[in-house]
């Protein structure tokens, strides 16, 4: 009963999907009125028929269900009820799911923030949205129902996928497809602008907000995944450039050069086309994302279940979605010109490099992620492209970035002015120098040589980011929101450089066999073995180690590692035991039994690599701070053009 | 022949995720000296399991990966150098088992890829920049901190 | 104007390798051998049917042959024989098989049981020549000709569709040449 309630109103969800656009975008464009005003309530009724169907499948998980087929593919009996609930979006259908009730909630929240826009650019907004919902409530009926039935009901579920059975992955995905899913709103901000013939300082600041928000989601979403890889897939790795993390590391490297043109639109009317054409590609790149895991043409440690029919699908999809939007680009943007000027040392010229950075960074990850299936495609033979290639590469771009950002952040608009900073900035790379170096050689013994260089790199965004916000402070001066934001979101950077050069630099690794009681000297750290012992969980037995770790003879904690067999799926499942003692990250994994009491134990100290989800928890938070100012909060301007750059395009 | 192949794919994924191990393995060789260990560790990091999707032979649980390691260890140990255990490895199994992709004519396109950009966005920017100065020198106000001119 | 076309462009180029990626994502699993028109890898392993004696590639020299690789922990080496007993039965060339990382009396039951296509099975427990011959899964099996170069590779269960389409016309179109 409750499935085919479900099923019934995601069919409903897709009619109203399907006004929602046609309304959308038919009525501004016919000037149809009554037409335009039924978009708000065609938005309301597809959320709310989205949601009754969410509420169907949590409801068949949380009843176990095993008629459904979905439930019966993705949870048990023994499963706990927490995990039951979260197995929602385990896999492909349900995950989907989420997707379209997060863009259903987004989509919601424009309507709502809509009240300060201009109507008929708000019913545009709404439209586009409209064709996306559509879209995706369109693939899953056709291709990916997660409300298809097992005749006869399966006896039992086959499990969730034990290493999903995690906390963790409870906000992983939500919080990264709200990420994801809302770049879809600064698309929509741009296709709308295109529909209207009219983009112009106004639209930026309407559309920072939102992209902003979308992009601390991102953020911290990604960075979620690389924690719970680090702690739950057992190797201590946090970052592996595999084909799915990439898919949702290039939306984000875009949307930061969207934030960052964004603003340059917004303060001076710059950079429109920029801006309209990162806008598109942020989104572009999460549909592009969707597609790569979901399709398979691409190998990858988590890629949903490959389908060549899905894959047709969702391509067909993007070249109506990406095709008609960078359409709608080539036929506007040429009208999008300015004759505003900047000098080289200026603010806007840093943030064109940022730009073009950000995009040659993008760029990189996208072609390493793609090489195979391209050099496959083009009968080049196979090929595979892992960390060796993306490390240097990415370093490429991203160098020279992270060496001009603390200039940019002292450089006026307009005319730059650096020469009046040239005090504060060389003393604060000095500083960061010396510390850097400090740091790098005192307390750790060298290293790689970019080892110095991204320390002080790291150090000196810091500084300088700090030095304008205190000065401002010290004379008592306004510190609006945005600009703690920005400060914020820079030190965040500072601290994940930081981080991850100590992490890449310094960690220390080591396999090795321990029997009983034997030992092993890892960095500064002892490791004694102290033998296992058999566990029982909710729904899986376990083997739990015992590794007492000393320092110097001192005590400083006791790890248990285990090995977890759940009883369904037969697998068996590390879960590391981490301590983190003076920023050092104590890993300690289970390995395999070697008989007569011998074990294989995995051990790696990490220094500092929990400061990198920090940092970026920090950039998120700064975003959203950034965000939050009240300048967005204008009141509801009228519908006539304002806006200082000349060069408005007709309508 | 795609049956089969896709099959295949069932087969050698079934092998891993349903088979009674671990997702990932404790590789404890010891190698007589710390260079060897060194150069040991970085080929098994560098190449990739066969069976696994996007894994290295150093983390990999399966019993080829095993078998893999045992030979590059036995060839380190007959003192064979890198680049000879890499050669051995890519005559059976092709290019796919690197994880660094080689550089020749088939793939110089995508490790020239990041230089071409960049030299690509210098000139961009060179010329954006330059018409931008261009309009500035017909515009003599100062702007405030907010950048409204 | 034209370089506003630009990104249409080049969406429009990456849809089409997309579309060429998707075409081909059936043949993931596949890995293309590098074996193919190479000298097959020396052997010499110990042979299932007769401990005191050994199996060496030598010993096909001068005739065409199928080396199969399976093992009687593999699912699909099960489906395949039926296969391999009808490719003996068709007495067109020998099989050789490589009982790979497995247990020698289970591989003799297995055969009991299961009838024996093949004219001599060679044990490899090291894995060492499965990997000489870049096996990555079973079953595999190469066809090699007189010289001893490796013609052809099946990954996966050998079928009839396979059998017919890729390996019979390589073999009498080689005889055919005399090679």
């Amino acid at each position: 009963m409750l499935p085919e309630l479900g099923h019934f109103a995601l069919i409903l969800a897709l009619l109203l999907a399907g006004l929602q656009a046609f309304f959308g975008i038919a009525g501004p464009l016919l000037g149809r009125e009554r037409w335009s005003a039924a978009v708000v309530p065609a938005v309301a009724g597809q959320f709310v028929m989205v949601a009754t169907a969410v509420g169907c499948l949590v409801a068949s998980f949380v009843g176990e269900d095993f008629s459904v087929r979905y439930v019966a593919e993705n949870s048990n009996s023994a499963l706990p009820l927490f995990y039951r609930v979260t197995a929602l979006w385990g896999a492909h259908e349900g995950s989907l799911l989420l997707w379209i009730l997060l863009l259903a909630a987004w989509t919601v929240a424009v309507t709502i923030g809509a009240a300060r826009l201009p109507r008929r650019f708000a019913t545009r907004v709404l439209g586009v949205l409209g064709v996306v919902s559509f879209g995706f409530l369109l693939f899953t009926l056709a291709t990916s129902d997660p409300f298809l039935r097992l005749d006869p009901p399966a006896a039992d579920g086959n499990d969730l996928n034990p290493i999903l059975q995690d906390p963790a992955l409870a906000v992983h995905p939500p919080i990264l497809y709200t990420g994801y899913v809302g770049f879809a709103v600064a698309f929509a901000f741009a296709c709308a602008a295109m529909l209207e013939g009219r983009l112009d300082q106004e639209w930026a600041r309407w559309t920072r907000p939102w992209t902003t928000a979308a992009w601390a989601f991102l953020g911290c979403g990604i960075a979620l995944g690389s924690f719970w890889a680090y702690y739950e897939l057992g190797w201590g790795g946090y970052w592996f450039w595999d084909p799915v993390e990439n898919a949702s590391f290039m939306p984000w490297l875009a949307g930061t050069a969207l934030v960052h043109s964004l603003a340059v639109t917004d303060k001076r009317g710059l950079f429109k086309s920029w801006t309209l054409l990162l806008a598109i590609v942020a989104f572009s790149l999460s549909m592009l994302g969707t597609f790569l895991v979901r399709s398979g043409v691409l190998v990858s440690v988590h890629s949903f279940a490959a389908d060549p029919a899905r894959g047709i699908f969702i391509l067909a999809f993007l070249v109506v979605m990406i095709g008609g939007a960078l359409t709608l680009y080539a036929w506007r943007a040429p009208l999008l010109r300015s004759t505003a000027g900047f000098e080289l040392g200026a603010r806007e010229s840093f943030l064109l490099f940022n730009n073009i950075l950000l995009v040659i960074a993008a760029a990189t990850v996208f072609a390493g992620t793609l090489a195979p299936l391209i050099s496959d495609s083009l009968g080049l033979g196979t090929l595979s492209v892992g960390p060796p290639y993306f490390n240097p590469s990415f370093m490429v771009s991203m160098l020279p970035l992270l060496a001009l950002l603390s200039l940019g952040i002292h450089a006026g608009w307009k005319r730059g002015r650096l020469g009046a900073k040239r005090r504060v900035l060389l003393t604060t790379l000095v500083v960061a120098a010396v510390l850097g170096n400090g740091v790098v050689f005192g307390i750790y013994s060298g290293g790689h040589v970019l080892t110095p260089v991204g320390m002080t790199l790291g150090i000196w965004i810091i500084l300088a980011s700090l030095a304008d916000p205190l000065d401002r402070w010290r004379r008592r001066l306004s510190l609006p929101r945005s600009v703690l934001g920005m400060t914020l979101a820079h030190i965040g950077l500072g601290l994940a450089v930081i981080a991850l050069t100590t992490v890449q630099s310094f960690t220390v690794e080591r396999d090795v066999a321990l029997a009983n009681g034997g030992s092993t000297r890892v960095g500064n750290y002892d490791f004694r073995f102290d033998g296992v012992t058999a566990l029982e969980g909710p729904n899986y037995d376990a083997i739990g180690g015992t590794v007492t770790v000393t320092r110097n003879g001192a005590p400083v904690v006791v790890l248990k590692p285990e090995k977890r067999q759940y009883w369904v799926q037969h697998q068996a499942i590390t879960q590391t035991s981490i301590h983190i003692d003076r920023g050092n990250n104590l890993l300690v994994a289970l390995g395999d039994d070697l008989g007569a009491g011998r074990w294989s134990i995995r051990i790696q100290i990490r220094p500092l690599v929990s400061l990198i989800w920090l940092a970026v928890l920090v950039m998120a938070l700064g975003g959203a701070l950034a965000a939050s100012d009240r300048r967005y909060r204008a009141l509801r301007v009228t519908e006539t053009v304002t806006g200082t750059a000349a060069g408005q395009p007709t309508g | 022949m795609r049956r089969g192949a896709g099959t295949l794919a069932i087969v050698a994924l079934a092998a891993v995720l349903l088979g009674d191990r671990a997702a990932y393995a404790v590789d404890t060789t010891q190698m007589p000296t710390a260079e060897l260990q060194a150069r040991y560790s970085a080929l098994t990091h560098e190449l990739r399991c066969m069976q696994c999707q996007n894994e290295a032979l150093a983390d990999s649980p399966v019993q080829l990966a095993a078998d893999m390691r045992g030979v590059i260890r036995d060839m380190l140990l007959a003192g064979k150098t890198d680049a000879d255990v890499r050669a051995y490895m890519v005559g059976r199994y092709g290019d796919f088992i690197l994880f660094r992709p080689r550089f020749n004519l088939r793939t110089a396109w995508l490790w020239l890829a990041p230089g071409a950009l960049l030299l690509l966005g210098a000139v961009v920017a060179a010329r954006v920049v330059r018409r931008r100065t261009a309009l500035l020198a017909g515009d003599p106000d100062p702007v405030d901190e907010e950048g409204r001119s | 104007m034209s370089r506003f076309l630009v990104p249409l462009a080049a969406f429009a180029l990456l849809v089409v390798v997309l579309a060429i990626g998707i075409r081909h994502a059936p043949e993931k699993g596949v890995i293309a051998s590098p074996l193919i028109g190479k000298p097959a890898p020396q052997f010499s392993l110990p042979d299932l049917g007769n401990s005191a004696r050994r199996v060496s590639s030598g010993d096909f020299k001068g005739k065409w042959y199928l080396l199969n690789v399976w093992g009687t922990w593999c699912y699909e080496c099960r489906a395949e024989h039926a296969m391999l007993l009808e490719v003996q039965r068709a007495a067109v060339l020998p099989l050789v098989g490589i009982d790979w990382k497995d247990d020698d009396s289970e591989a003799r039951t297995w055969l009991t049981q299961l009838g024996n296509p093949y004219a001599v099975v060679a044990v490899d427990h090291s894995g060492r020549t499965a990997i000489d011959w870049g096996v990555y899964a079973a079953p595999e099996s190469f066809l090699v000709d007189p010289r001893g170069i490796v013609v052809y590779k099946v990954t996966g269960a050998l079928t009839r569709e396979v059998w017919t389409r890729d390996i019979l016309p390589r073999l009498t179109a080689g005889r055919v040449t005399g090679s």
